[in-house]
């Protein structure tokens, strides 16, 4: 529950320091808060009351239906939004790699991250 | 100001989707069926205590090959925006001055970044500039590391790579696997380009490793679809179950885990020298 | 309960480490701040019995991305002290 009020306050933070900002970087600073809070977000979902972690250190069979085997696998958390979160940490990591490498490219071209320089591209 | 109440807005209207999606929202008392059944298949189907990694590897892995290939074209995306000029082409750029083709680094503008100032300092000013007394001079040059952290890199890179290597090669064992592994390898690939300013990376070497673990990772895949039968691409059964809680157990994910380390690793590595060594000369 | 507490704790410092890096003046404050938001992060999920993304976090997070923010803002630092001069 902690997890979930942090996550969501973390994505409004970072949505708000996306949309308000006039710097790229902090733009990207914004996008990588974003990032945090949906992790925590996603794994919130999958924590279960008093949930140890998914490694079980003996074989429970599809058959095995006795106590200590049901017990081994219901104390556990679920391993799914774990490994989505995994994977989505690895990207956003390349995402933000790409942010920062199209914003040393932008300062380079016209020598300024602040958006408000680059009013040609406005609609 | 309009601006900010028209932000003000849009960010209130977020809150509220977030306030009515978690309103409900209660810890769960147990685990749903799907959860479950991939818990006890990963320990009964495919012989490894990790659930985590059985859904990573083989439950999900076509998800994660879908991620490797993300993590290939920003990774391409990074390498094509900066690239490194060659040093034929004779032009000049503005950014750095003429005399020392090298990225100017000074010390007061970047009084943050002390880690970054001691690999890039003089070894006998680098210490007071650590220490947060700020001197004016700005570093035309890109000197050696210091002393001390050249002797560091020496002694812990090797045991940052092993360190890696482990945690790849016992993903279905323990907390960890081949993203966590890739990771600590590039930190110390990190470590010895922050260190050693001579010490160029290959980056033909770095592409010939990423693309054939790539290769091999699909290849792997492959030979489930072919050994088992349709329906079971990246099943890792075709190799031997083993024994429980041993090394070489659970079938293909050590190997296919072990792929992934090596292809994460030396992308990130890549990632971190472009940015590194960006606007430099080849 | 003590988890809670531990909970808490980390949840109010991440969230006043968010507020800091929106409103602080100097860039390189701001990364260092959401380093320290991803290493909370990562605490949280160690307690959320996720050790896994837990490791991913404190290494990707905390670690790499911090020195990828650093390395950037030191190349746009750069390019503009040469234009200034």
């Amino acid at each position: 529950m902690i997890l979930l009020i942090t996550g969501m306050l973390l994505i409004l933070a970072g949505i708000w320091a996306i949309l308000v900002k006039k710097d790229i970087i902090r733009m990207i600073i914004g996008f990588t808060v974003v990032d945090t809070g949906v992790h925590l977000l996603i794994v919130a979902i999958g924590y279960v009351k008093g949930g140890t972690a998914p490694i079980i250190d003996r074989a429970v069979s599809t058959a095995d239906a006795s106590f200590a085997g049901m017990q081994a696998i219901s104390k556990v958390v679920d391993p799914v939004p774990s490994a989505l979160v995994l994977t989505a940490i690895v990207i956003g990591l390349a995402v933000t790699g790409l942010m920062l490498a199209y914003a040393v490219r932008l300062n380079k071209a016209t020598g300024s991250t602040n958006i408000d320089d680059h009013e040609e591209q406005k609609w | 100001m309009i601006k900010y109440l028209l932000v003000f807005v849009a960010v209130l209207g977020i809150g509220w989707i977030l306030w009515q999606l978690g309103v409900e929202f209660q810890t769960a008392q147990e685990l749903n069926p799907l959860a479950s059944e991939y818990v006890r298949g990963s320990t009964s189907d495919l012989n490894m205590p990790n659930a985590v990694t059985a859904v990573v590897v083989s439950y999900r892995g076509l998800d994660t090959l879908g991620e490797v290939t993300v993590l290939f074209l920003a990774t391409a995306g990074i390498g094509f925006l900066l690239k490194r000029r060659k040093r034929s082409a004779g032009l000049e750029i503005d950014d750095t001055d003429g005399a020392a083709n090298v990225p100017v680094c000074d010390e007061s503008a970047l009084a943050g970044l002390e880690f970054d100032a001691t690999g890039t300092t003089d070894p006998q000013n680098n210490l007071s500039n650590s220490l947060g007394s700020l001197s004016n001079s700005a570093v035309k040059t890109r000197t050696e590391g210091s002393e001390i952290l050249k002797t560091g890199a020496n002694m812990l890179v090797p045991m940052i790579v092993v360190l890696g290597i482990y945690i790849f090669t016992h993903g279905h064992l323990s907390p960890g696997g081949g993203f966590q592994g890739g990771v600590v390898i590039a930190s110390g690939i990190l470590m010895l380009i922050m260190a050693e300013t001579r010490f160029h990376l290959s980056h033909l070497l770095l592409h010939i490793s990423e693309s054939l673990s790539g290769l091999a990772y699909v290849a792997m895949g492959l030979a489930g679809l072919i050994l088992l039968g349709v329906d079971h691409f990246l099943d890792p059964r075709y190799l031997l179950a083993g024994q429980f809680l041993a090394l070489f157990s659970a079938g293909a994910v050590p190997v296919i885990y072990s792929l992934i380390g090596i292809k994460v690793g030396s992308e990130l590595a890549s990632v971190l020298a472009s940015i590194q060594h960006e606007g430099e000369e080849l | 309960m003590f988890e809670t507490i531990t909970l808490i704790f980390l949840g109010l410092i991440s969230v006043a480490a968010a507020i800091f890096a929106i409103y602080t003046r100097r860039v390189v404050s701001a990364v260092i701040a959401s380093g320290v938001i991803s290493l909370s992060a990562s605490i949280m999920f160690l307690l959320a019995a996720a050790p896994d993304v837990a490791m991913t976090e404190a290494t990707i997070g905390a670690g790499l991305t911090t020195v990828i923010f650093l390395y950037a803002l030191k190349h746009i630092r750069s390019s503009r002290e040469g234009r200034d001069d």
